[in-house]
């Protein structure tokens, strides 16, 4: 078990089921039992997580834009509309760059705090609670906090101004995107407002990324390191050239994680800034949210959970796949 | 070793399964609502499904519930209030309940297009009947009773009316700059002007939950086009080709060069504190911000004033609640009788000085009243009534949402050609009616 035990709950429950397809072989009621104990939570996946993922595939390719449910057949019209959105294109871009930096910042803080707190200091586990802390909170307590300290009018800026700065940045208020150059309907770039989103969650997440990372150090065998510093390496170089590239599997799980909660990131930009200047913070989910719930055209919104799903999947099989190979090795 | 990186991931874990819980969204709300629906074997429950929770509001409504209970002792009234502003949230377990043939007795909901989608669904029991016997026709404007009707039935009984074109004022601030509140949209232009060159912020709006900044565009529209062009519009018997809707959308892009840089931070309560505390001089929004200003202990008149917005000053721009009886509600006699005190003299003017709003009936009792509402009251009897698309009574929600999108993408494009052809292919997609 070198990997990580995270996101086990679905390969766990496949691992399950594949066991529980061995057992056929020979008959024996304490297998038996065992297999009767897994049908309630069997079933109720199969209804709660796989039939409504069926179900939303289905309505997606539907006519059902009103309060009415209308199940005439509708072809991929109800995606075609979607690609063609301003909104929907603006949420996709505003995800690629909020996921890709989110994750990278999560990765070079998370192993900063990591490396730090696996000095063997005094109080190793104050700090490691204090960089923890952050996750315990929910996304919209970290989404209030931030949208006033980050309020170009109220928050820290008044610390800027105070210094003496003219021009305090504008925060999630801004509209700018850099660099600007037209795709489809949208501006392409990062959206200098999602920086303000990207702070807060960086805040929230990185003491999960030091979790990991330091899980991931502290599995790094002593003797390598030791014998490392016998052939005369450096801290420095034992780090990167020996404990680094050990760190690779904590590495792939880490992203894999970051990269599934920033997809479906809803509750923080909802708290924080709703969808923005222009839709410059606005993300699929919060899309999905309206157009479902505020607008009613449930096909349509249908229709953004199953592009999310895909996008998701697109990550996480490739990890799945993976680690059952390995477990089954 | 081991041991302690497994305490570490595993304390990981469990810290992601604790994020994850706070995180998901409660619909505890929701689930409540269909628990007590489906356990309603008693046929003498009235439900009674809206978004007041809290303030005046909730205040109104239960004072009504008391009442009720007081002259119909055998109901049992069941209130399932859902939070959220502006109902997002309780319309979301409404139309799952709705389509699930769980209906409550009888529903809030803004008269117009957001109470005829739920006709249009063939969800709703005419009220007819009901009209007739307390005569209402007399008593409530043929506007409101035609925005709730559809192929001359009735589908609901209003309740309360709020006024969406009214222009706020720090009175303070505009006696400082030697300053009148604007008739005219010519005037008001001129007085942003001066404002914003004394380092006043001139026109505050929030729209963070987009309500501003679309309240703010029809409101220019109103007073470009005029009710009759203006209602058209949303009747579907005018084009958004229509050159007076360019014009006001220019005259909209122009406003906005005086209103705050950071208005998609805020709300539309966070704009009024903007004018409460003098930081800013006008804003436009509904009249339940009057019940803002006066939770901060400010006084009507000497410390915030206000005037219709200009040019739209014979017009009033109505946002009605009303409440209708759904098609297999369980106990169809309960609901008529709280329809029939929601309907009444009695219960409107008791139900409205408590949410600080007017009611529809124009025969109520005009001393319960403040300097604010007794003026809307009588604005009400004379004015031309328009209904407003930001609050749901002009259009259909898709179409309300798309329009929505499009204010939003106007804001940051200063495209108006763009915009225009926005609202053609949402009138397209979502056709008014």
């Amino acid at each position: 078990m070198e990997k990580t035990p995270v996101l086990t709950s679905q390969s766990a429950a496949i691992a399950r089921s594949s066991v529980a397809h061995h057992k056929k072989r020979r008959f024996s009621w304490d297998k038996m039992w065992s297999f009767l104990t897994l049908v309630p939570s069997l079933a109720a996946v199969l209804i709660f997580v796989y039939g409504f993922l069926g179900w939303t595939g289905y309505v997606s390719f539907t006519k059902w834009n009103s309060i009415l449910p209308d199940y005439q057949l509708w072809g991929f019209k109800n995606y075609q509309i979607l690609f063609q959105d301003y909104r929907f294109q603006s949420d996709l871009r505003n995800l690629l760059f909020f996921t890709v930096f989110f994750i990278l910042a999560c990765m070079v803080v998370g192993l900063f705090l990591a490396v730090l707190v696996d000095q063997k200091i005094k109080g190793e586990n104050i700090f490691r609670n204090i960089f923890l802390f952050p996750m315990a909170l929910s996304f919209i307590v970290t989404g209030v906090v931030w949208q006033w300290l980050l309020n170009p009018k109220t928050g820290v800026n008044l610390i800027f101004e105070a210094l003496g700065a003219s021009h305090p940045p504008a925060w999630y208020t801004s509209t700018r995107i850099v660099p600007s150059f037209h795709v489809g309907q949208i501006q392409f770039g990062l959206p200098i407002a999602m920086i303000a989103v990207l702070i807060a969650s960086v805040w929230q997440m990185s003491g999960f990324a030091m979790a990991l990372y330091l899980s991931g150090l502290r599995a790094v065998p002593e003797e390598i390191k030791e014998a490392a510093h016998v052939d005369g390496a450096n801290g420095w170089k034992t780090f990167w050239r020996i404990v680094f590239p050990q760190l690779r599997p904590v590495t792939v799980t880490v992203v894999i994680i970051l990269v599934q909660s920033s997809m479906k990131t809803f509750d923080l930009v909802y708290a924080m800034t709703g969808p923005g200047n222009g839709y410059v913070t606005d993300l699929p989910s919060l899309d999905m949210f309206t157009t479902t719930f505020q607008a009613n055209q449930y096909a349509q919104g249908s229709a953004i959970a199953i592009v999310m799903f895909v996008l998701m999947m697109i990550f996480v099989i490739p990890y799945l796949w993976n680690s059952l190979r390995k477990e089954g090795q | 070793m081991k041991k302690k990186y497994f305490s570490i991931a595993g304390g990981a874990v469990l810290a992601l399964g604790v994020v994850t819980a706070c995180g998901a969204p409660s619909n505890n709300a929701g689930s409540n609502g269909s628990a007590s629906g489906s356990a309603s074997t008693t046929s003498n429950q009235v439900q009674i499904f809206s978004w007041w929770t809290a303030g005046g509001e909730a205040n109104g409504l239960n004072a009504l519930i008391k009442t009720f209970n007081k002259e119909y002792p055998h109901e049992k009234i069941v209130n399932e209030a859902v939070a959220g502003g502006g109902g997002s949230n309780a319309k979301a377990v409404l139309a799952s309940r709705m389509q699930a043939g769980d209906p409550p007795e009888t529903f809030q909901v803004h008269a117009g297009q957001e109470l005829m989608a739920w006709v249009n669904a063939g969800k709703m029991q005419p009220l007819d009947s009901l009209y007739k016997s307390m005569g209402l026709n007399k008593v409530i404007p043929a506007a409101i009773i035609n925005d709730l009707s559809k192929n001359g039935h009735v589908y609901a009984v209003p309740v309360d009316v709020g006024r969406g074109n009214v222009l706020w004022y720090n009175p303070a601030v505009l006696k400082k700059y030697h300053l009148t509140p604007p008739k005219t949209m010519s005037q008001f232009v001129s007085e942003l002007k001066t404002l914003k060159a004394k380092g006043v912020t001139p026109l505050a709006y929030g729209d963070k939950d987009q309500l501003g900044s679309v309240m703010l565009w029809e409101n220019v529209l109103l007073a470009t086009m005029g009710p009759q062009n203006y209602d058209k519009l949303w009747q579907g018997k005018l084009s958004f080709n229509n050159p007076q809707v360019k014009q006001a959308t220019n005259t909209f892009l122009e406003l906005l060069q005086y209103t705050n840089s950071n208005h998609s931070a805020l709300t539309w309560d966070e704009a009024d504190q903007m004018v409460a505390d003098g930081s800013a001089a006008f804003n436009l929004m509904g009249d339940w911000a009057k019940a803002y200003f006066q939770s901060k202990g400010l006084k009507e008149g000497s410390q915030f004033g206000w005037t219709a917005f200009p040019g739209t000053n014979n017009d009033f721009e109505y946002v009605i609640d009303s409440f209708g009886l759904p098609k297999g509600a369980k106990n169809p006699t309960g609901a008529m009788d709280f329809l029939k005190l929601v309907a009444s003299k009695q219960g409107q003017d008791e139900f409205n000085p408590l949410k600080g709003s007017i009611p529809p009936r124009t025969d109520a009792n005009v001393n319960l009243f403040d300097t604010y509402s007794k003026e809307a009251m009588s604005d009400f009897k004379k004015d031309s009534l328009v209904p407003s698309l930001a609050n749901g009574e002009a259009a259909n929600p898709a179409f309300e949402t798309a329009a929505t999108q499009a204010v939003t993408m106007l804001i940051s494009t200063k495209n108006v050609n763009e915009f225009v052809s926005a609202l053609n292919t949402a009138a397209e997609e979502n056709p008014l009616s």
